[in-house]
């Protein structure tokens, strides 16, 4: 294929997103360090929380504290990272359902080796030092013996 | 108020490891068989709909280039869906209710190859909590797959033998582990590809084919897009889809289902209360080959073929989204 000319090709569309009333209160609050999920008319706990219950439709508009830790609920490892994902050494992916809540959330759990790794195991938020309200500023959950 | 009576009577497809032709090239022989078939030009057709997705080229509205396939002239009727094209033969299917239009022209394409597939899947997820993070097609199944183990649903051995059947090959737990529990064999295998589906109503139908694959039920719905809000262990929005389609005791000779994985397999065959005696994926499905944006619409097209070729009664199943996000259910029957 050395034969093949090749030029750059940037594609970009710069959109600015307004995060709304829900998901910009959870991103504030994890640039503060701190996690909070959305409560249904139901009492459900939802994290990361989305403006409406997701099995009724309700909007949802109070936002409440939940833990920094949780249980994993399933998991997959990545041996090797892909350029933008949130650690660049080998990682397990994860659905983390937090104390205080009744959904799980994605992210990544820095557990060194697949071994370390179990459906149930409890594991705690690690924040970055300089956050900038994105899903990134948590930069993974690490295996709580560990942490 | 009563449904239009319609069928599905004639099915294309090409599929091929790895395309060196663009969209139109890929799709003029399978339009023009599909609709050779049964003897019909576009000139014929009242509503052309395509599914397709310009992630996958990288280049925004591609699906409009696409329609050059179709020709500039007579201006028609068109539309298009960025899912696989089994949703835009639901688009086609509810046009033809309004009772204007006799006939549907209903396309797909689709060429992984231009570019990371399971890497560019990840741009499909919310541009919130999920895409920043940059989780891979794979690994998104793995997560799916753990689940349906932990539960019980199956086993690392039953996904080989899954595997195994439906690639024709011989499959092993032995073999590492692409994304743990999920090994290569029970990924989908990526091809190139495009088809078609010609759809004609009520008497057209029957004047275009001896044998017409008549669909008795379609529907389709949607759960939460957050893979931890909704259960990974039971696909609940193809439980409403196979209501809605009436596909819960339908007792098809085929069931045709858009299986991604093969962990997928056991879950959608239980949503759908498919009895023992339904053949599930003869095809091979998704697992041996999987076109994508073109695979829902194959396994609609291979459901229909069964029946034109003599079963009684068949079920395709398409999806869309994460770890079966979207499920559309299609019965079809012979009459």
């Amino acid at each position: 294929m050395s034969d093949v000319m090749r030029a750059p090709y940037v594609l970009e569309y710069g959109y600015r997103r307004s995060t709304g009333p829900v998901i910009g209160q959870f991103l504030t609050a994890l640039r503060d360090g701190r996690l909070v999920g959305g409560k249904t008319a139901r009492g459900r706990v939802i994290v990361p929380p989305t403006e409406y219950d997701p099995e009724t439709g309700d909007a949802v508009d109070e936002l409440v504290p939940v833990g920094d830790a949780g249980v994993v609920t399933t998991w997959t490892w990545v041996a090797e990272p892909a350029p933008g994902q949130p650690l660049a050494r080998p990682f397990a992916w994860a659905l983390v359902k937090l104390d205080g809540a009744d959904t799980a959330m994605l992210h990544a759990v820095d557990a060194g080796e697949p071994s370390r790794m179990k459906t149930g195991m409890r594991v705690r938020a690690r924040f970055r030092a300089e956050r900038s309200g994105t899903i990134l500023d948590l930069e993974a959950f690490l295996p709580e013996q560990a942490s | 108020m009563g449904e239009r009576e319609i069928a599905i009577v004639s099915f294309a497809e090409v599929i091929v490891e790895r395309s060196d032709r663009d969209d139109c090239e890929l799709l003029l022989p399978v339009l023009k068989r599909a609709l050779g078939d049964v003897g019909l030009t576009q000139q014929d057709i009242g509503f052309t709909v395509s599914g397709s997705s310009d992630f996958l080229g990288g280049r925004p509205f591609a699906f409009v280039m696409a329609t050059d396939v179709l020709g500039a002239w007579p201006p028609i009727r068109e539309s298009h869906v960025e899912m696989d094209g089994a949703f835009a033969l639901y688009e086609a299917w509810v046009r033809l209710q309004h009772g204007d239009l006799d006939t549907a022209l209903v396309f797909a394409f689709g060429r992984p190859s231009q570019g990371p597939l399971h890497d560019v899947m990840s741009l499909q997820l919310d541009p919130y909590y999920m895409a920043p993070l940059r989780p891979d097609a794979l690994s998104l199944g793995a997560l799916a797959a753990r689940a349906a183990l932990d539960a019980g649903l199956t086993s690392e051995d039953e996904l080989a033998r899954i595997a195994g059947e439906r690639r024709g090959v011989p499959t092993s737990t032995s073999e590492p582990y692409l994304r743990e529990p999920l090994r290569a064999h029970a990924t989908p295998t990526l091809r190139d590809g495009a088809a078609a589906i010609v759809l004609a109503a009520g008497d057209g139908a029957r004047a275009l084919s001896k044998r017409p694959a008549w669909i008795r039920g379609l529907d389709h719905r949607i759960e939460p897009h957050s893979l931890g809000a909704r259960s990974l262990t039971r696909s609940v929005s193809t439980e409403q889809a196979a209501r809605g389609a009436g596909a819960l005791g339908f007792g098809a000779d085929v069931a045709e289902l858009h299986a991604r994985f093969a962990h997928e397999e056991p879950l959608l065959s239980r949503a759908l209360e498919l009895p023992a005696s339904t053949r599930v994926n003869p095809s091979g499905g998704a697992l041996a080959q999987d076109p994508v944006m073109v695979t829902g619409l194959c396994r609609l097209g291979h459901a229909a073929r069964a029946v034109h070729e003599g079963a009684a009664r068949a079920i395709a199943h398409a999806t869309s989204g994460p770890c079966l996000q979207q499920n559309l259910v299609c019965t079809l029957e012979a009459r």
